[in-house]
């Protein structure tokens, strides 16, 4: 008893309450005869390319801004370095970095005026943020239709603006996903994509051991502390800031290629919810997270996602088209109302 | 039982925090239209039986005390404020508890306010009826005449002059009609000296209304002219029950501060060092509540000089002032070399090392291991502790795991090992963490806030030694700040005692608690005749 009590504090309970219901989700796949080696598949890759948003989350909260609502910003940079690679027509790995190396110092500047503001309302940074992606996105909706691409890929055919979604078969659709990838009986490993999370994992996880990292997590962990040990505490946020937006710009680019499709105008605007879900339900709690917070995180969102929906499908049988997908709506959202209504649980 | 002298009985008064004993069989007696004063220093013990007597919760959830507590000879229970409040016992409070959008009358009447029947009421309940406003700025007239305030009744708190909140405080109280004991604390703290000298009239005029006052004070001027008994406690003991006639002001002081001094001995110093460490010139700090106002203040090489004084004077702004923690003016120099106001990077640069007296917020990462906290301020201004490739770094964690060990060894940190959280460890504990942090930046100047603050007995014997080691064997100077006056005296060489934001005085620790006591109530001048 004492040793189960333990286990429980050292778990969380919200992540026990989770796995149970995920337990039930694929209790619920099977018996409804869904075939469960494509469903592991699909969780596989999804939690792959959404991984790095979840990692986008990590910086953010470690400075002390709290998770990162304004994830939006990150991804829009993110999309304006792939439009331009398509835009140069390059293609496969080409066009992957170059998206990468274009949106980074995108990334930086609106990371910087992010954290600055971010400074300036220092203890409502999550509303303020939330806004402020909510912001940038529509401020983008104009500017997807004013800004000079000319690719005709890109471009409606015929009056102005680029298109809603843009295909990226014919450029970088799967380089990572293909890359080195190998079957174990019929179970793909997607290698390039499991590098393209676990480096930049790796990454973040040098960098929170390094004297800066050190200091910003002193900073996040108190700022009294952190002002009498002779550290700037804004400039270490404005750090995280950036680092939560490059990490984000990074992530839709390897999104998008698994993905096949670039989406502009409004799919970023709640992508952000998805990821600062994933992290809290990997036991981070608004100030304190570690790189397993965001491996487990992002597998047990993703594993949540993608069982539910064809489970909700097959207990409406014979439903109305939309009710599974208006299903799968309330469960994804329950599941981030879940997570924000579990804040610091995982302490 | 006949009717009793006494309108309020606090009897054989003990209370602990966590084994830590703040008050030992304290009685304290008042009798109706007396005003009995209650000395002592900070942390002798007043604030605590105040919660008592108001049944403050902090009391209650921390195992409750031991005695008595009786009225008009019955005993009685109180259990919250509320309790306190509907005996008959009001508080006077240091921080005005008034709501500054309100008016005058508002503000004393609130909660007790005189209402009227109206159509609404009387089917939708006693909730919804009006004010009689007439009649409660009537009664809120009285009070203020009472207290001799000629100000407006209709006038809204914000924006008053200080002086004339703490009267608006006083009328509210009384103008409780079943008020018996009134609670002053501290209240002259805040006033000038006029306005002291009125507020003095004031209590007087009330006490002869009937009403008794406890006064809560260390100002020794104060006590001697207007209270009819005077009760001292020092250390959470009760020291002695006395009227003014059988005592004077020096003899007060000296029951104040007066203890046992255990002289440590640090063996043969090197005397009359005269070189100048560091230099203070008109320092001014703006640290809330310690407000540091004008600070000339040289401290000798190899010294330890002890600033003590009593709260709120600002003795604690001085180091926190020249770290940078807070903003500061003046002119700081060390060793010759002028140091930087408001830069906490530049300070430690200059070789200085602090410990702060806010050891859990500012002192400590409570969420991070020993070995991390006594690392961390070195590593960041010193970059100790790291692997380094060009502008890459990497903590090492080995080196630090070597130095956090030979630490908990040397300072005796009781844990369970380096990796444990400093929020875990006992008071004392978290102590030598900080103390250990300090001196892993190796400072030539250590800069330690009220190193003994909360921690046991044991932990604070060692942590003296410490600082007495690192003094004789390093030559390590320090400037130790604390509200313990015979901690200051057990190891300091000099001790400046700080008074309304300035350096009141500086003396020996050989010198009389007659002498200390003076300096800390700011008398010292006024009765010694001498200036600095």
């Amino acid at each position: 008893m004492e040793k189960l009590r333990t286990i429980v504090k050292e778990v969380g309970l919200p992540r026990i309450i989770i796995m149970a219901f995920l337990a039930l989700l694929i209790v619920l796949a099977a018996a409804y005869r869904i075939p469960l080696v494509p469903l592991l598949g699909a969780v596989m890759t999804r939690t792959l390319i959404n991984g790095l948003f979840v990692l986008a989350m990590l910086p953010a909260i470690v400075s002390g801004i709290g998770p990162n609502f304004g994830l939006p910003l990150g991804i829009l940079a993110g999309l304006i370095g792939l439009l331009l690679a398509v835009e140069w027509n390059l293609t496969g790995f080409t066009a992957i970095f170059v998206a990468m190396l274009t949106s980074t110092p995108l990334a930086i500047v609106v990371g910087a005026a992010y954290g600055w503001l971010l400074n300036k309302v220092k203890g409502s940074e999550m509303m303020v943020a939330t806004y402020v992606g909510f912001s940038f996105v529509s401020l983008m909706n104009i500017g997807w239709t004013l800004l000079p691409y000319r690719s005709p890929v890109l471009r409606w055919p015929i009056g102005r603006g680029l298109r809603v979604t843009i295909t990226v078969a014919d450029f970088f659709q799967g380089v990572l996903d293909g890359f080195w990838d190998f079957s174990v009986g019929g179970f793909v490993i997607p290698t390039g994509l499991i590098l393209a999370f676990l480096i930049p994992c790796g990454i973040v996880w040098l960098f929170m051991r390094s004297k800066t990292g050190l200091a910003m997590k002193a900073v996040g962990d108190s700022r009294q502390f952190a002002e009498a040990s002779g550290l700037n505490v804004d400039r270490y946020r404005i750090l995280g800031a950036v680092l939560s937006t490059v990490i984000g710009a990074i992530g839709i680019v390897v999104f998008s290629q698994s993905f096949g499709f670039i989406q502009l105008y409004e799919a970023p605007m709640f992508m952000g919810f998805a990821a600062v879900a994933a992290i809290l339900i990997g036991g981070a709690s608004v100030r304190r997270a570690s790189i397993s917070n965001v491996i487990v995180g992002a597998i047990l969102m993703q594993a949540l996602l993608v069982i539910a929906l064809p489970v909700a499908g097959k207990i409406i049988v014979g439903g109305i088209g939309g009710v599974a997908e208006i299903t799968r709506i309330i469960v994804s959202n329950g599941i981030i109302l879940y997570a924000l209504a579990q804040v610091g649980g995982g302490d | 039982m006949g009717i009793s002298d006494y309108v309020l009985e606090l009897n054989n008064i003990s209370k602990q925090y966590a084994g830590n004993r703040v008050l030992k069989n304290v009685t304290v007696k008042v009798k109706p239209g007396e005003i009995h004063a209650v000395l002592g220093e900070n942390g002798a013990g007043k604030s605590t039986l105040m919660n008592i007597l108001f049944g403050m919760s902090v009391i209650h959830t921390t195992g409750g005390f031991e005695g008595e507590i009786m009225m008009d000879g019955k005993p009685i229970s109180i259990t919250s404020p509320f309790d306190a409040m509907h005996l008959g016992i009001g508080m006077v409070h240091q921080e005005f508890m008034l709501i500054p959008g309100f008016t005058i009358t508002e503000n004393i009447k609130i909660n007790r306010e005189h209402t009227r029947h109206n159509l609404i009421s009387r089917i939708g309940g006693p909730a919804l009826k009006s004010l009689d406003m007439a009649k409660m700025n009537k009664e809120a007239r009285q009070s203020l005449d009472r207290v001799g305030l000629n100000i407006d009744e209709w006038v809204k708190v914000a924006g008053l002059p200080v002086g004339y909140m703490q009267f608006v405080e006083i009328a509210r109280e009384i103008d409780k009609t079943n008020i018996k004991v009134l609670v002053f604390d501290e209240p002259t703290a805040v006033l000038t000296e006029s306005e002291a000298a009125k507020l003095l009239d004031v209590m007087r005029a009330i006490a002869n209304s009937g009403i008794a006052i406890l006064f809560i004070t260390h100002r020794l001027d104060e006590v001697m002219s207007v209270a009819d008994q005077i009760t001292i406690l020092r250390d959470g003991e009760h020291v002695r029950t006395l009227l003014p006639k059988e005592t004077n002001t020096f003899h007060l002081a000296e029951l104040m501060v007066g203890r046992e001094v255990h002289v440590v001995d640090k063996g043969d110093r090197t005397k009359g060092s005269q070189e100048i460490a560091l230099s203070i010139r008109g320092l001014r700090v703006l640290m809330p509540g310690e407000e540091v106002r004008h600070v000339d203040l040289d401290v000798r090489e190899g010294e330890i000089l002890g600033i003590g004084g009593l709260g709120g004077q600002g003795k604690i702004g001085i180091a926190n002032g020249i770290m940078g923690l807070y903003p500061a003016r003046g002119e700081v120099t060390i060793r010759g070399k002028k140091l930087a106001l408001n830069d906490t990077r530049g300070a430690y640069a200059a070789g200085l090392a602090f410990v702060s007296e806010d050891r859990r917020g500012v002192g400590l990462l409570l969420d991070s291991s020993i070995e991390t906290n006594i690392a961390f301020t070195a590593m960041q201004m010193r970059e100790s502790f790291l692997w380094k490739l060009g502008p890459i770094s990497q903590v090492n964690s080995r080196k630090i795991r070597v130095h956090a060990l030979k630490m908990i060894k040397t300072l005796d940190i009781r844990c369970t090992g380096p990796t444990q959280l400093t929020r875990r460890l006992s008071g004392g504990n978290q102590q030598k963490v900080c103390v250990a942090r300090a001196l892993a930046l190796d400072p030539t100047i250590l800069l330690v806030s009220e190193p003994t603050r909360g921690i046991d007995v044991g932990a604070k014997k060692l942590v003296m030694d410490t600082l007495v080691k690192l003094n004789k064997e390093l030559g390590m100077t320090i400037i130790m700040t604390s509200s313990e006056l015979a901690e200051l005296r057990s190891i300091c060489d000099r001790i400046a005692i700080v008074c309304h934001g300035k350096i009141e005085g500086i003396l020996a620790p050989t010198d009389s608690d007659v002498d200390f006591g003076l300096m800390m109530a700011g008398d010292y001048y006024k009765y010694r005749g001498k200036e600095a």
